[in-house]
Parts: C-alpha cells; sequence; structure tokens
C-alpha cells in the first residue's frame, strides 16, 4: 500500500468519524436547552472567524495582503445592498487589481 | 458559496499532482475525505516527506472542528441510521454555516444539503480539472484575486446578520469569534483557531441577567 493510500484511508477513516459522530449518536434528538440557544449564536461567530482566518491566515502567520482589500471591497458592496455574487467578483476583481499594480 | 471553492479545488488538483499523486488518489482525497483545509495539509505534509502518521495527524488536527459541526447539526440531521451516515460526510464550514443561518428545521436541511451537495460536486470536479491542468503554475489563485472569493463569500452570509435589528448583538458575537480566531492563528495549529472561535462562542455565558 502506498503511503498516499494509507494516508487517503487513514484521513478518511478519521474525518468521517469527527463529522459522523455528532449525528450519528444524536441524530434527531433535540440538543440540551442551553446548548441549542447557545448554538443560535454559532453562524455568527463561526462565519466571522471565517472571514478572518481565510483574509488574513497564512498557516500560523498572520499575513496582510491584497486579500484585505479583495474583503473591504466586499464589505462596501454589501453596505450598498448589492447581492453575494456582485459582492465575491468584486472582491477577487479587487484583490486581482492591487497585485497587479503592486 | 461552491463557486467560491471552485479556485481551491483546482489547486488541490495541481498540488496532488505535484506531490507525485495519481488522479485517483486525488479524487479520492476530495470524494472520501470532503474536507478542503485536511487534504491540503495532508498532501502538503506529504509534499515535504513527511510520514502517512504525520500527515494523518495533521489533517484531521485541523479537522476536529468538524466534531462541534456535527454536534450542532445532529438535531437536524434525523432520520435512520443509514441516512444520519451519509449525510454526516456533507458535514464542512460551508453547509454548517449556511445551515445555522436558516429558520426551522426544514430550511436548515435545505440549506445543509443544497450548501453540501453543491460544495461537493465543485469541489470534486475542480480537484480533477486541477489534476488535468497542472502546467498552471503556483500563481494562478493569487494572480487572479481568486483567494478572496471564499472569504468575501463568508462575509456575505454572515452580513444579514450583522443589520437589522437584531444587529447590535449579532455583531457582538461576530466581533468576539473574530477576535478569538485572529488571536490564536499564529499560536495554535491552521483549523483550531475556526474551533476556538465557535467553541468559544457557545460556552460563553448569555449576556444579561435573563
Amino acid at each position: 500500500m502506498s503511503t498516499a493510500v494509507a494516508v487517503l484511508a487513514g484521513l478518511a477513516v478519521g474525518t468521517y468519524g469527527l463529522k459522523a459522530a455528532g449525528p450519528l449518536v444524536l441524530g434527531g434528538r433535540r440538543l440540551p436547552a442551553w446548548l441549542d440557544t447557545a448554538a443560535q449564536r454559532l453562524p455568527a461567530a463561526l462565519l466571522a472567524a471565517l472571514v478572518v482566518v481565510s483574509t488574513v491566515a497564512d498557516g500560523q502567520e498572520l499575513q496582510l495582503d491584497a486579500r484585505v482589500v479583495g474583503v473591504l471591497s466586499a464589505g462596501v458592496l454589501l453596505r450598498v445592498r448589492a447581492p453575494m455574487a456582485v459582492a465575491v467578483i468584486g472582491a477577487v476583481a479587487a484583490t486581482a487589481a492591487v497585485r497587479a499594480v503592486s | 458559496m461552491a463557486f467560491a471553492v471552485a479556485p481551491f479545488g483546482l489547486v488541490f488538483g495541481v498540488a496532488c499532482a505535484d506531490a507525485g499523486l495519481s488522479w485517483l488518489d486525488a479524487t479520492g482525497f476530495s470524494a472520501l475525505v470532503f474536507a478542503g483545509s485536511a487534504q491540503f495539509a495532508a498532501v502538503g505534509v506529504l509534499d515535504d516527506g513527511g510520514t502517512a502518521l504525520a500527515a494523518i495527524g495533521a489533517g484531521l488536527l485541523l479537522n476536529l472542528r468538524s466534531l462541534a459541526f456535527g454536534v450542532v447539526l445532529a438535531p437536524d440531521l434525523e432520520g435512520p441510521l443509514w441516512r444520519r451516515a451519509l449525510l454526516a460526510q456533507l458535514v464542512i464550514d460551508e453547509s454548517t454555516a449556511v445551515a445555522t443561518l436558516q429558520e426551522g428545521r426544514g430550511g436548515r436541511r435545505y440549506g445543509f444539503l443544497a450548501g453540501g451537495l453543491a460544495v461537493f460536486v465543485v469541489w470534486n470536479l475542480t480537484t480533477l480539472l486541477g489534476v488535468a491542468l497542472a502546467s498552471l503554475g503556483d500563481d494562478f489563485v493569487t494572480d487572479w484575486g481568486l483567494d478572496a472569493a471564499a472569504p468575501a463569500a463568508f462575509l456575505a452570509l454572515v452580513w444579514p446578520r450583522l443589520v437589522g435589528p437584531s444587529g447590535g448583538e449579532g455583531r457582538r458575537i461576530a466581533l468576539l469569534g473574530a477576535a478569538v480566531a485572529a488571536v490564536s492563528v499564529p499560536l495554535v495549529p491552521p483549523g483550531i483557531p475556526i474551533l476556538l472561535a465557535t467553541v468559544g462562542v457557545l460556552a460563553a455565558r448569555p449576556e444579561g441577567g435573563r
């Protein structure tokens, strides 16, 4: 078995175990009340964390680069009620433009 | 969301080709593991000459947050065991984010399925495409600014939570999550900051004495 296949098998099984632990053990049952109300906050925190990490993280380093300009552009577009697709395209264009001139 | 992950799928395919993996291996990763950051980490370790155990360890560490996501999504993923088992494969950042934004169980299931399946299809197709186009070179994503697509998409998704009547609380929560994530990036391995932000907010006491 090649190394790659061993990694694939191990990672696939391990990752699936992590993903499935919740649904398989708890599926359909309501979460305890405190966890349920706490989970209402999850989307905002998760998405905000994802925005930050995907904008300024490079592995374990913080790196400010053209992505910041892209995300700020998206923010401006969203502020004036642009739809998601426009905001994403605007972000990509702004980032590419900054990289092209620097 | 699905289009935002497309460039990363391409890059993953290219990375696999660079590391000497076949298209079968690359597809296996994208279909069976289906966790972007874990896939990149594992292939990165392999590329650097690491052992299989190191690659698996890196990938799983990055994916610890899947455990938290699965627990939170569990009430909406009910049904026979085989169905829950099948749906669990689709647990990723994007499907969790889209699902938890919806009101009501039906909406959340739809959001989970739509987000999960759309990303699954695009991710796997672009992985294949990436392996085929391995001559694109490392700079393809950055030259075209495509690495700003995912953060912009995440921002667009959270935006409704930041404005409107409950926007004040939404902004506070978002700020807390963002701060925890930002501060922890240099301190812990990749993937963990997301976990910390998520779990940190889950565990925080509700505001006020209600």
